[in-house]
């Protein structure tokens, strides 16, 4: 087939129709304060980790509330537990320990 | 004491008003135009931030302006300027001079139709705040009424920071009603997932950042920071809005059984006519002019004409009902110095 150059790009349009909030909705039940995030990005401007390997407590939990859960899986990676976001956070999240419960949950399901 | 004074508008504002001037020892007349007193308030719900009954507001007011002179669904006709005051003829014939006059003339609703791509008026399941509070108040709406509410929308600042609509200013009370009302329809449909669509919320009132919190952690209402861009109609009879999710940084869509429109304040068009009776001016907002914005709100560039409430711009009810007191005194003082 002649190639014209052109290619078909998949749309970047997000349907939050089918958007599987099963994650989210674990990590609420034993992180009920996950749901309090205003997505002020205090976390994420402290985060020593962040400016290297693309760690954001905010982008965690955005991420997981739109059912992206591999992406939010891959940045915690880069958190070293330091704790710096929890002394932040305007809405009193303790941010540190949400990590941990996350990273917990990711391993039960690893298994 | 027998100076006259007629207070145009009998929602919040002029019934406040009227209740200090009563208590200071006036007994100033009242006009409204529609057939009750209460305002917009009369027809709503439940007010933030303490769900209050807006009806327990309305009637409590009401019940204590009985000695003051309420005319009913009559307008102002024509202000004629007098030496010492003016002369008010009423649509119902009557005439009155007096020394001053509160224009306490409230706000319109913004009118939602005029936003065509939001489908208000076009499509089935669109909703205005107001249609939503009357709901509340009759339970009986066809959008809602027998129907499976599984999936519910809010959308703020409808007619309000947009430019294209007329409107620069903020509404500053949409963020929490939306707020207010998602909570009340989650509680209702308490299977359904509620959604409000705003560009920045703007909680600056007493408890409003707590109604918040609450709805986050009570209600697990989904917060999607972006303007809705467009609603379109399935053939489920469903709307599907478009919006961005401008968090995420990606175009987003969602289908929605119901969709509310937080319509905003907007000034008055024929309170703008009868102040121009008395020579006041509209601010560049489009709403009346006070001599100045910052002490002297209550007052105005003509001689014995005070403003109270939303016809300065938009406003809560603790602050309309603060105007309204205000209002009263600086009336009070006025006369005192006249005489
Ligand atoms: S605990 Fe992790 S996410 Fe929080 S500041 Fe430290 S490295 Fe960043
Ligand atoms: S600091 Fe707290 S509220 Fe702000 S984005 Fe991070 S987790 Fe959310």
């Amino acid at each position: 087939m002649m190639d014209f150059g052109f290619s078909i790009s998949p749309s970047s349009t997000m349907n939050l129709d089918k958007v599987d909030l099963t994650l989210y909705d674990r990590l609420c039940s034993i992180e009920p304060d996950a749901r309090k995030c205003m997505a002020c990005g205090s976390c994420s401007a402290t985060c020593t980790a962040g400016p290297w390997t693309g760690m954001s407590v905010r982008k965690v939990l955005l991420d997981i509330q739109r059912g992206k859960d591999k992406e939010a899986a891959a940045m915690l990676k880069g958190c070293m537990l330091c704790g710096k976001c929890t002394m932040v956070c305007p809405r009193g999240i303790n941010t540190r320990h949400l990590i941990l419960s996350l990273c917990r949950i990711y391993g039960e399901d690893a298994k | 004491m027998k100076d006259n004074i007629v207070i145009v508008g009998g929602g919040i504002a002029g019934m406040e008003a009227a209740r200090q001037l009563l208590l200071l020892g006036y007994k100033p007349i009242l006009v409204e135009k529609s057939d009750h007193l209460g305002g917009h308030v009369a027809d709503w719900h439940c007010l933030f931030p303490d769900m209050t009954p807006a009806q327990d507001v309305v009637k409590g007011l009401v019940e204590q302006i009985k000695d003051a002179n309420i005319f009913l669904e009559t307008e102002v006709s024509f202000i004629n300027r007098m030496k010492m005051g003016y002369n008010v003829m009423f649509s119902n014939g009557v005439n009155v001079i007096c020394k001053a006059i509160l224009l306490a003339t409230g706000f319109d609703l913004f009118e939602a139709s005029r936003k065509e791509e939001y489908g208000y008026g076009i499509y089935d399941q669109v909703m205005t705040n107001r249609d939503l509070e009357r709901w509340f108040n009759t339970g009986d709406d066809k959008r809602i009424t027998g129907k499976d509410i599984k999936k519910i929308g809010f959308v703020h600042c409808v007619g309000s920071r947009d430019v294209k609509a007329g409107n620069q200013q903020c509404s500053k009370v949409c963020c929490i009603t939306a707020i207010k009302q998602a909570m009340e329809m989650k509680e209702r449909f308490p299977d359904a997932e509620v959604y409000c669509f705003y560009m920045d919320l703007r909680l600056f009132g007493k408890k409003y950042e707590d109604f918040y919190i609450k709805a986050q952690m009570e209600s697990g209402v989904h917060f999607i920071r972006g303007r809705v861009s467009e609603v379109s109609e399935n053939m489920q009879g469903q709307v599907i809005i478009k919006t961005e999710d401008t968090l995420s940084g990606k175009p987003a869509k969602i289908t929605l059984d119901l969709l509310v429109l937080m319509a905003g304040i907007v000034c008055n068009k024929q309170a703008v006519q009868t102040a121009s009776m008395v020579q006041v001016q509209t601010d560049s907002d489009g709403f009346l002019k006070s001599k100045d914005n910052i002490l002297n709100i209550i007052e105005t560039g003509s001689k014995g004409v005070f403003l109270a409430g939303t016809a300065t711009g938009a406003k809560t009810i603790p602050e309309t009902a603060a105007e309204a007191r205000a209002a009263a005194l600086a009336i009070h003082n006025y006369l005192v110095a006249q005489s």
